[in-house]
C-alpha cells in the first residue's frame, strides 16, 4: 500500500519532468551558484539569496510542467491584458529610479510589470495564432504585430531597451514560426534598415552614447566606456584556462561593474578561461537544442510557435548578454539565463523552461 | 499566395515548414555562438598577454615611500634640522566634485581657518593634477579621530601621516640653514633636469635656501617603493612588495650654535651681517645676517601674511647680508692695502709720511678724517690709528693694476665658493671692470684720481662680509686661503661613513713671513691703542683687528655728523678682527649698516664673539638671561 503511494509520487513527481532540459537547468544554476559565491565574496548573504531564488524557480517550473498546454493557452489572453494595463499604470503612477520608470510601488515592495509581458506575449500571440490556424491571413500577422508594437512601445519607453528587445524578440519568433512569409521577413528587414537613421534619433542620449561606446570604448574611459573595457579586460585577461575560481583580480578588486548581475560573464570568464566558456556556452547550445527538438515534434500549432519562440527567447539572453559582455554588442540590460544573480529572471526563465516541459511531457501523453 | 498556403490546410506540409523554420533557427543559433567563441577567443587567447597587461597596470601601484630627510647638527651635535611626524588633512581635488562644498563641509567637523583656505587656494594653483593637497596641518588626536567618524561624508579627503621639517632653534642661523618648502613649478624643472624625477615622486618639500638647498640631493635620501594592489576604488588592498627607502644623509655643520645665538643677539634690532671663519679651516663658526626669519614659517606653505610681512619689510629679512650684501670696507682695507704696499716693495714698515691732513691731487683735495693730520706716519701707526692720507698716496704709487692684482688674490671681489647658493661676487674695482661696467666710452675710462679713494676702501669698492672674513682670516693664517665652508662632514645614513669636506687650500699667497708679522702686529695696536682699543680694554687675550667706517653717501666736504644724519644715510659700521693674534683661532668681520663708526658698534660685537668663543664667557647681559627670563 505505502509502496504503491510512494511509487505513485515518484511518478507524479517526475512524470512532467524532461530530463535533459532538468539536467542542463541543473548545470547551469550551479555554475551560475558558484560564479555568484565569487562575485559577491565580501557579501554572501547574496548566495544564500541566490539559492533561495533558484529553488523558487524550480518549483514554479514543475508547476507550470504539470500544466498541459491546453490550460497554458488559457492564460494567454488574461496575462496580456493584466500586463498591459500594469504596463500603462506604469507609464501614469510608476517609480522613477536612475532616470527610467519601470517600477510600480506597492506599498509594500516594487513590481517590474514588463518581465510578466516576457511570457504572457508569446502566449497571447500563440494562442491567438493557434485559434487562427486554419483560416491565417496576412490580416492576422498584422493583427499579432499590433498586439506586439503596444508592449513592446510602452516598455521602450520607460526607457528599459533590454526587455523590450527581449519581449519583442519573443513575441517576433512567436510570429515568425507561426509562419510570417518570407517576403514579409525580407520587407521587415528593409524597413527596419531604412527606419535606423530615425529609430537613432529618437534614442536616448544614454542609449546613443551606449551604441557610439561600442564602436570606440576608449572615447569615453571612466563613463559609459568602463564597463566594456573593465569586461574585456576581466575575459582577456582570464585566458585559456582562465585565472582560477576566487582568483580573478578584475572580480574581486571590483573592476567588474554590475558583475554579480548582467556583467557576471566576465566574472566566469575570468576565473574559468575559454574553456570555461566553451562548456558554458556547450550547455547553453544543448538548452537551445533540446528546446528546438520539443518545439520540432509538438503536437500543436500553439506548443510549436510557443516552444520555437521560448527557445529562441534563452537564445536571445545569451546572445545579447555575452556580447554585450566581451564588447559586441551594446550595453543593454539583459541577464544571463541562471548565471546574473536576480529572483524575477530566475523564476521567469524557469516558466519558460516549465512551458518546455509541459509541451513536451504532455505531447508524449497524447501519444501514449 | 499566403491565402492558398493557410487554406490548403495540409497539416504535414505545415509542420514540414514548421520544421524548416526551425531548422533555420538552429543554424542561426549555431552561427551566432561561432561568432561569440571566435569573439572570446579573440580576446582570450590572441590578445591574452596585451588584456594581462592591462589587468595587472589596473590592480598594481607603485606607492613611492618617501624618505626621512638627513638632520642637520652644528659642530658640537646640537640639533637644527630635524623632522617629526604629523597627521594632516589633505583633498585630492580631481577626486572632488565640488570642493567648495566639501571644504565647507569639513569646516563643520574640523576647524578650518580662513587662512587654511587661502594656503589651499595658493597650492591649487601651482599642484600637480593628480596630488593631494593639505588643507589642516598638524591635526591634534581628537580631531583625527572627529574626521575619521565622518570620513564616509568626504571622498577623495583623507588623513595621512607626514614627516615635517622642524627647526629648533628657530630663527638662530636661518640665513646659514636655510630652509625647505613645497616643490614648485621651477624646482621640478630644476629635478627633472638633475634626472631625480624618480627619486622624487611622493615628495612635497625641497630645500629653498642655505645649506637645506645646496646640499639636497645629499638631505634628501632615495625613495623607497611598496607595491601595492588597489581595487577599483584606489583603495590599497594588500602589499605585494617593498623596497625600503634610504634615509637621507645627515649634515654636521662647522657652524656653533652658541655662537651664533650669541652673535645674533648682539646685534640687537641692528641690520648687519657677521662671518666667523675658523682660519686653520675655512669652517664657518657663525654666519650672522640680521634681522632673520622663522624657518618653521615655511616649512607647510608660509602664511600669506607671513610672507607679505618678510617681503615688504624695509629691514629685508629674507637677504642675506653675509653673502648677499656689497659694502665698501672702508678703513677695513688698509691692512690688505698694507700688506700690499710690503710685498710689491712700495713701502717699508718704517718709511713714514708726513700728513698734513689733505692729499691734493689733480686739483681736488682728498681729507683726512683727522683735521690738521696725524703728523708723521709710519705703516704701524697709519693702520693703529687709522691715516686716510697714508693710504691715499699709497694707492697713488702703487697704481690701480697693481691693487686690483693683489687683491683678487684675496679673493676680493669674486664668489668665495662658500656652500650656500646665490652669492654676489661684489665689485673689484678696476680699468677693466669699469670698461665692462659701463656702456658710454667716457664712462668707461679709468681716472687716476678715482684709484685715491680705493686706497682707503671707499669708491668703487664694494665687497661682502664673507670676502672680507675670508680676507682676514687668511692674513691670520699667514696666507693660506681656504674655501669659506658650512658643512664639516656628510654622514652616509646607510654606513656610517662620514665624507670630511676637506680644508684644502684654494691658495697659498707667497707672502713673505716678516711682511704678515708687521701687519699683524699693527692690528694688535689697533685693539690695545688704537681705535678699537675701548672695545677690546681688558681681554684676556690679544686680539688684532681693524675698523672701518663705510659711506652711505658723500657729503661733499661737509662735516659728518651721525646724530645730525637719518639713519638709513648714516656710515655703516666695519670692524675685522682675529684672535688670539700669534695662534688664531677665530677671524671674522662684523658690518652693522649704519651702524656710524665701527669702533663704536661694530668692534663691541666682535668682542662678545671673541670672549664667548675663547673663554666661553657670556656677554653681561646675555649672562643673567636666563634667570631674567624667569623672573
Amino acid at each position: 500500500m505505502a509502496q504503491q503511494f510512494l511509487h505513485r509520487a515518484r511518478v507524479r513527481l517526475v512524470e512532467h519532468i524532461d530530463g535533459p532540459l532538468l539536467f542542463i537547468t541543473l548545470a547551469l544554476m550551479a555554475t551560475g551558484l558558484t560564479t555568484v559565491y565569487s562575485a559577491t565574496y565580501d557579501a554572501n548573504s547574496r548566495l544564500l539569496a541566490q539559492a533561495v531564488n533558484m529553488a523558487v524557480g524550480l518549483c514554479v517550473m514543475w508547476t507550470v510542467a504539470q500544466l498541459p498546454p491546453q490550460k497554458l493557452m488559457r492564460f494567454g489572453v488574461p496575462l496580456y491584458v493584466l500586463g498591459i494595463i500594469l504596463l500603462l499604470l506604469v507609464f501614469l503612477v510608476g517609480v522613477r529610479v536612475n532616470g527610467a520608470t519601470r517600477w510600480l510601488s506597492l506599498g509594500f515592495t516594487r513590481i517590474q510589470p514588463s518581465e510578466l509581458l516576457k511570457v504572457a506575449v508569446p502566449l497571447m500571440l500563440a494562442w491567438y495564432f493557434h485559434k487562427h490556424e486554419a483560416v491565417l491571413k496576412l490580416r492576422h500577422y498584422v493583427v499579432a504585430c499590433l498586439l506586439l508594437l503596444l508592449p513592446f512601445a510602452l516598455i521602450a519607453k520607460q526607457p528599459d531597451l533590454g526587455t523590450a528587445i527581449l519581449v519583442g524578440a519573443a513575441g517576433f519568433y512567436v510570429i515568425f514560426f507561426a509562419g510570417l512569409p518570407w517576403q514579409v521577413i525580407a520587407g521587415l528587414g528593409a524597413a527596419a534598415a531604412g527606419a535606423a537613421p530615425f529609430v537613432w534619433t529618437m534614442l536616448h542620449d544614454y542609449q546613443r552614447k551606449r551604441i557610439l561606446t561600442l564602436i570606440d570604448p576608449t572615447s569615453d574611459p571612466l563613463g559609459a566606456g568602463y564597463h566594456i573595457i573593465q569586461s574585456t579586460i576581466a575575459i582577456g585577461s582570464g585566458g585559456s584556462f582562465g585565472k582560477g575560481w576566487l582568483a580573478g583580480t578584475q572580480t574581486h578588486l571590483e573592476f567588474i561593474p554590475e558583475r554579480h548581475t548582467d556583467f557576471i560573464f566576465a566574472v566566469y570568464s575570468e576565473e574559468r578561461g575559454l574553456l570555461g566558456n566553451g562548456i558554458l556556452l556547450l550547455l547553453y547550445l544543448l538548452l537551445i537544442g533540446r528546446g528546438l527538438m520539443i518545439a520540432a515534434n509538438a503536437s500543436t500549432l500553439f506548443a510549436r510557435v510557443m516552444a520555437g519562440s521560448v527557445t529562441l527567447s534563452l537564445f536571445t539572453y545569451v546572445f545579447v548578454n555575452v556580447g554585450m559582455v566581451s564588447g559586441i554588442l551594446p550595453v543593454v540590460g539583459v541577464p544571463l539565463p541562471f548565471m546574473s544573480y536576480g529572483g524575477t529572471a530566475i523564476v521567469t526563465l524557469s516558466v519558460c523552461i516549465g512551458i518546455l516541459m509541459s509541451i513536451q511531457t504532455h505531447r508524449m501523453l497524447v501519444r501514449k | 499566395m499566403l491565402a492558398r498556403q493557410s487554406s490548403l490546410n495540409a497539416p504535414d506540409r505545415e509542420l514540414d515548414r514548421f520544421r524548416f523554420r526551425v531548422a533555420l533557427a538552429g543554424v542561426a543559433v549555431f552561427a551566432a555562438f561561432a561568432v561569440l567563441i571566435a569573439r572570446l577567443f579573440h580576446l582570450q587567447v590572441v590578445q591574452h598577454d596585451y588584456y594581462t597587461t592591462r589587468a595587472e597596470d589596473n590592480r598594481i601601484s607603485l606607492v613611492p615611500i618617501v624618505p626621512n630627510r638627513g638632520v642637520i647638527v652644528d659642530r658640537k651635535g646640537t640639533v637644527l634640522a630635524r623632522n617629526y611626524s604629523a597627521f594632516t588633512l589633505e583633498i585630492t581635488p580631481s577626486k572632488v566634485d565640488d570642493l567648495d562644498a566639501t571644504i565647507e563641509g569639513l569646516g563643520r567637523v574640523i576647524e578650518v581657518l580662513p587662512k587654511d583656505r587661502k594656503r589651499f587656494r595658493r597650492l591649487l594653483e601651482e599642484s600637480k593634477t593628480f596630488e593631494s593637497l593639505p588643507i589642516r596641518t598638524r591635526l591634534t588626536e581628537e580631531e583625527v579621530a572627529r574626521f575619521a567618524a565622518n570620513r564616509y561624508l568626504f571622498p577623495g579627503v583623507e588623513v595621512k601621516a607626514r614627516l615635517f621639517r622642524q627647526y629648533p632653534l628657530g630663527s638662530i642661523g636661518s640665513h646659514a640653514l636655510g630652509y625647505i618648502s613645497r616643490i614648485n613649478k621651477r624646482d621640478m624643472e630644476m629635478i627633472e633636469e638633475k634626472e631625480q624625477t624618480t627619486n622624487y615622486r611622493g615628495t612635497d618639500h625641497i630645500g629653498k635656501s642655505g645649506i637645506e638647498q645646496k646640499y639636497e640631493f645629499h638631505l634628501h635620501g632615495e625613495t623607497g617603493y611598496e607595491q601595492v594592489e588597489i581595487d577599483a576604488g584606489g583603495r590599497a588592498v594588500r602589499s605585494l612588495s617593498r623596497s625600503a627607502p634610504v634615509q637621507g644623509n645627515n649634515l654636521t655643520l662647522t657652524l656653533d650654535s652658541k655662537l651664533q645665538e650669541m652673535a645674533e643677539k648682539a646685534f640687537g634690532d641692528r641690520r648687519g651681517a657677521l662671518v666667523a671663519i675658523e682660519p686653520a679651516t675655512g669652517g664657518i663658526l657663525a654666519l650672522v645676517s640680521t634681522p632673520t626669519f622663522d624657518p618653521n614659517l615655511f616649512v607647510d606653505g608660509i602664511r600669506t601674511d607671513d610672507w607679505d610681512q618678510l617681503n615688504t619689510s624695509p629691514d629685508k629679512p629674507l637677504l642675506n647680508r653675509a653673502l648677499n650684501g656689497a659694502y665698501p670696507p672702508g678703513s677695513t682695507f688698509k691692512p690688505f692695502m698694507a700688506l700690499a704696499a710690503l710685498e710689491t716693495g712700495k713701502r717699508t714698515p718704517g718709511q713714514a709720511i708726513s700728513d698734513p691732513g689733505v692729499f691734493n691731487f689733480g686739483g681736488h683735495q682728498f681729507r683726512d678724517d683727522k683735521k690738521g693730520g696725524h703728523g708723521s706716519v709710519d705703516m704701524f701707526k697709519s693702520i693703529v690709528q687709522s691715516c686716510d692720507t697714508y693710504y691715499y698716496m699709497l694707492a697713488n704709487d702703487m697704481g690701480i693694476d697693481a691693487i686690483a692684482r693683489f687683491m683678487g688674490q684675496l679673493g676680493f671681489g669674486q664668489r668665495t665658493g662658500v656652500d650656500i647658493e646665490g652669492e654676489s661676487p661684489g665689485v673689484l674695482p678696476s680699468p677693466e671692470w669699469k670698461a665692462r661696467r659701463f656702456k658710454r666710452p667716457e664712462q668707461q675710462k679709468w681716472f687716476a684720481g678715482e684709484t685715491i679713494s680705493i686706497g682707503i676702501g671707499q669708491g668703487y669698492n664694494s665687497y661682502t662680509p664673507i670676502q672680507l672674513a675670508q680676507a682676514t682670516a687668511t692674513i691670520a693664517n699667514n696666507g693660506v686661503l681656504y674655501r669659506p665652508h658650512l658643512v664639516k662632514y656628510i654622514t652616509d645614513s646607510r654606513t656610517g661613513e662620514r665624507t670630511m669636506i676637506e680644508p684644502e687650500p684654494l691658495r697659498v699667497l707667497p707672502w713673505k713671513r716678516q711682511n704678515i708679522e708687521v701687519i699683524k702686529k699693527a692690528m694688535v695696536g689697533v685693539n690695545i691703542s688704537g681705535t678699537s682699543a675701548r672695545a677690546f680694554a681688558g681681554a684676556g687675550y690679544v686680539s688684532a683687528g681693524k675698523t672701518g667706517t663705510a659711506q652711505v653717501f658723500s657729503l661733499k666736504g661737509a662735516d659728518y655728523k651721525a646724530s645730525s644724519v637719518k639713519k638709513e644715510l648714516r656710515d655703516h659700521a666695519l670692524f675685522i678682527a682675529f684672535a688670539p693674534a700669534e695662534e688664531p683661532k677665530i677671524a671674522l668681520a662684523v658690518l652693522v649698516e649704519n651702524g656710524g663708526f665701527g669702533a663704536q658698534s661694530a668692534a663691541p660685537i666682535a668682542r662678545m664673539v671673541f670672549d664667548y668663543y675663547l673663554l666661553g664667557k657670556l656677554p653681561k647681559g646675555a649672562a643673567s638671561e636666563d634667570d631674567v627670563e624667569e623672573d
